[in-house]
């Protein structure tokens, strides 16, 4: 829709980024880059160091080490022009509650218009956007009065309002009726589609992920322990397939650790004719990231409470 | 919203904020809640002169009623500089209000514009409405053009050495319960300011209390611009003691100008969607 000839093919790029508080890494070692128009998804459990990843790329927090850079500019030097560049979608909850949501995108709106170039009208045209967001309805509406999911849909609507080159959203569905996901995620494919917007968000969910990402980075204990596709993390993720077999009355069980468990199968009904009850097992992505939400549960409640927050200066909160 | 001619985005910002000063002055005046709460102040002020008709200043023929305006007026200055952004900048805090302030582009300097542009726009509002109980006690008062000059100079002033130190207080304190704290020393601080008892009648230490702090200033810089010269003897030295009273709200300003840059970005590195959602869980397990 627009040519965004000057902004490089690489949006995002992050080089073994590390965040310590006190002798405890939260984020060790992640690396991963995002090209422009790329949806990208950090997916992780509560605790995996998602939220400070973004703060991070966001300019709002400084990082122990690493290197980082978004359109080309280290957030921990960005200055307002890059910011103007830049989409946040907060977890807000109720700023501005007397004011009238077109009102407060108009004047959020004016910040952005001297950052408009050639190739990139800002900021967004005001009631164009609220339809785009879907809420022509309550346009003259008090902020306050807006449902959970209108409320969401406004603050999507105040992350882009300057035409952003790329968009953080952390954990934007929360609290999301199945019908409001739905309009939010096609909203999302609309900006990396039409806009060539490059969006990276952060879920908990991997059904959440799986619709909306090219790709998908998952995040455990600060470290990306997969990324890809969702067939790459199938692949990445799940556990050893597990063959039974029934064999002369008795039950057995092998694991295959490597490869296709097709030629384990092969091999054993070539050498031994009487096998029944054959039964070939893989655990979907779905069950390993299940399990891996489990691990990271037992570890809070180990630890008693947050996953290793220090108390005073917790790394990550989650509602 | 068209992208006309503004290509400086510092100017943009503060064009910004006043619009925001302005969209949130009319929600003041508005909103059911916040426009009971500034009538109530004005309808308890027109009481008290009402009650006071008749009565005079004691030893003399001058209505104590009109000695009092003047010294309404000036609390209102200092008290709408003092109790407004301290309280506002906690609860934009907690709300999220700073934070997205945060994430625009100059989107500070627009929120900064904005609260000073809100809170002399309400205090200013609120001073006329204290004119129309005014009338009763008119008779005794002076209006002329210095009158006026000398009104406009301690607003300006009364507004200078109050909101920038209020909002240094409120980046300071670490919730919106703290930040009642500010509002409660202020009004601890109208006992020795002379606005409903005169300072010459209280003790030595009290009158020294009261000199530093602004609300005694600006309630003398009101008084000497609405009362007769004679009126003046019955103040500390027998005078309006003008250059003393800039200096001592020129200190003050200086002092918040300095600390408030300062504080408020250090408060505001401290934000982040995290910080927010920390307040958010308070909120919602403690109730506020």
């Amino acid at each position: 829709m627009v040519p965004r000839s000057e902004i490089p093919a690489i949006a995002l790029e992050v080089r073994d980024l590390r965040m310590r508080y006190g002798t405890r890494d939260v984020l060790s070692g992640v690396t991963f880059t995002a090209e422009r128009g790329e949806v990208l998804a950090l997916l992780g459990p509560n605790g995996a160091g998602k939220t400070t990843t973004i703060e991070i790329l966001e300019g709002f927090r400084a990082r122990s080490a690493g290197a980082v850079s978004v359109l080309g500019t280290d957030p921990a030097r960005g200055n307002e022009a890059w910011r103007a560049r830049l989409g946040v979608v907060l977890q807000s909850w109720r700023d501005h509650k007397f004011w009238r949501v077109r009102e407060l995108l108009a004047y959020l709106a004016r910040f952005y218009a001297p950052f408009a170039t050639a190739d990139v009208a800002r900021p967004w045209e005001v009631d164009e956007l609220i339809g785009v967001v879907g809420l022509a309805m309550s346009a003259h509406a008090r902020i306050g009065t807006l449902s959970g999911g209108e409320r969401r849909r406004l603050d999507v609507a105040i992350g882009i309002v300057g035409r952003p080159e790329i968009v953080f959203l952390d954990e934007p569905t929360a609290g999301f009726d199945p019908h409001a996901r739905r309009d939010f995620h096609d909203l999302v494919h609309r900006l990396s589609d039409l806009e060539n917007t490059t969006i990276l968000m952060t879920t908990h969910d991997l059904d959440e992920a799986e619709k909306i990402a090219d790709r998908i980075l998952v995040l455990d204990e600060g470290r990306i322990i997969a990324a890809g596709s969702a067939d790459e993390l199938a692949r990445d993720l799940t556990t050893p397939a597990e063959v039974r077999w029934t064999c002369g009355g008795r039950r057995h069980v092998h694991a295959v650790r490597e490869g296709d468990p097709t030629t384990f199968v092969r091999d054993l009904l070539s050498q031994n004719p009487d096998v029944t009850e054959l039964e070939v097992r893989r655990a979907s992505l779905e069950d390993s990231y299940m399990a891996l939400v489990r691990r990271a549960q037992l570890r809070q409640f180990a630890s008693g409470g947050e996953p290793g927050a220090p108390a005073a200066n917790s790394p990550e909160v989650q509602a | 919203m068209s992208a006309t001619a503004v290509r400086d985005p510092r100017w943009a910002a503060v064009r910004a904020g006043l619009y925001c000063g302005w969209i949130e002055t009319r929600q003041a005046y508005t909103q059911p809640a916040s426009l009971l709460f500034y009538l109530t102040v004005r309808v308890m002020y027109a009481v008290a002169l009402v009650w006071m008709r008749g009565k005079t200043v004691p030893g003399t023929h001058f209505a104590l009623g009109a000695m009092v305006l003047p010294s309404l007026l000036g609390m209102s200055i200092a008290f709408g500089g003092l109790a407004g952004p301290a309280t506002a900048i906690a609860y934009d805090r907690e709300d999220g209000t700073l934070l997205r302030a945060k994430a625009t582009p100059n989107g500070m300097l627009g929120y900064l514009i904005g609260k000073i542009m809100k809170f002399a726009l309400t205090t200013l509002i609120g001073i006329f409405l204290m004119v129309i109980p005014g009338i009763i006690v008119a008779d005794d008062l002076v209006f002329d053009a210095r009158t006026w000059l000398m009104l406009a100079l301690i607003f300006v002033a009364g507004m200078m050495s109050t909101v920038p130190i209020a909002l240094a207080l409120g980046a300071l304190m670490k919730s919106t319960v703290q930040s009642m704290m500010v509002i409660l020393a202020v009004v601890l601080l109208i006992a020795p300011s002379g606005i409903f008892y005169p300072l010459t009648a209280l003790p030595p230490w009290m009158q020294w209390v009261g000199q530093a702090f602004p609300l005694y200033w600006v309630g003398l810089g009101a008084r000497s611009a609405m009362l007769p010269a004679q009126m003046a003897g019955a103040e500390i030295g027998a005078s309006w003691r003008s250059v003393q009273t800039f200096s001592v709200l020129g200190l003050w300003a200086v002092i918040g100008m300095l600390l408030a840059p300062t504080l408020l970005r250090r408060m505001a590195r401290r934000q982040s969607g995290s910080a927010l959602a920390k307040v958010r869980e308070r909120v919602m397990s403690k109730g506020y």
